[in-house]
């Protein structure tokens, strides 16, 4: 029994991990202007920080 | 539109949408899906923060910022900027970003429609023009009667 739960452990801890990391990664901000042109801005760009910030502000 | 009957139009076309709110470029809250003020306060405001914080990134390089969407794991955030009043909603994760921006864009198209109406000078009312006259009917000769044999 012990082992099964620590291969669980072992399994699960590392998958958790990087899905959360993934979905982190995920988390941007795109910005379109008037002429039809879009930027996104990916978490750890410039700028990207505090428009994330207020973003989640936004859904709290 | 009015206000309140456009955002009620942006819910039921958007079941994506969880709140949505009005707001002008003070941050006043001019209408807002939910009943809870003081949420359509904080949203209106962190929308207002969004778009002064967009600006300030300096990629728009002379062009002018419309809309904003911010995708996060437990949801989206969706701005659309307009003429004195912009829109700012949240939705569920992982939306159709196509769809909720053209929503929110038709829905400001609305409410600028109705903005512009209130703006319009009053209508003079239109002289009632009468109604174009029959042409006098001629008279018709009379007719000439036979002089009885």
């Amino acid at each position: 029994m012990r082992r099964l739960l620590l291969l669980v452990a072992l399994v699960a801890g590392p998958l958790l991990y990087f899905t959360r990391r993934r979905d982190e990664r995920r988390e941007r901000v795109n910005l379109y202007y008037d002429d039809g042109s879009m930027v996104t801005l990916e978490r750890g760009q410039p700028g990207s920080e505090r428009l994330l910030e207020l973003a989640h502000a936004s859904l709290r | 539109m009015d206000t309140a009957s456009a955002l009620a139009d942006l819910s039921e076309i958007s079941s994506q949408i969880e709140a949505a709110v009005v707001f002008d470029s003070e941050g006043g809250v001019l209408g807002s899906t939910g009943a809870d003020e003081i949420h359509a306060r904080r949203l209106a405001r962190a929308a207002l923060d969004l778009v002064a914080a967009a600006g300030q990134v300096g990629l728009g390089e002379g062009r002018r910022l419309t809309q904003i969407e911010g995708s996060l794991r437990e949801g989206s955030v969706f701005v659309v900027t307009g003429e004195g009043r912009s829109l700012a909603a949240t939705t569920t994760p992982d939306p159709t970003s196509g769809l909720v921006l053209y929503d929110l864009r038709t829905c400001l198209r609305s409410l600028a429609g109705e903005a512009a109406e209130h703006a319009a000078k009053p209508r003079r009312s239109r002289k009632k023009e009468p109604l174009e006259k029959e042409p006098p009917r001629k008279k018709k000769p009379p007719k000439a009667t036979e002089p009885d044999a």
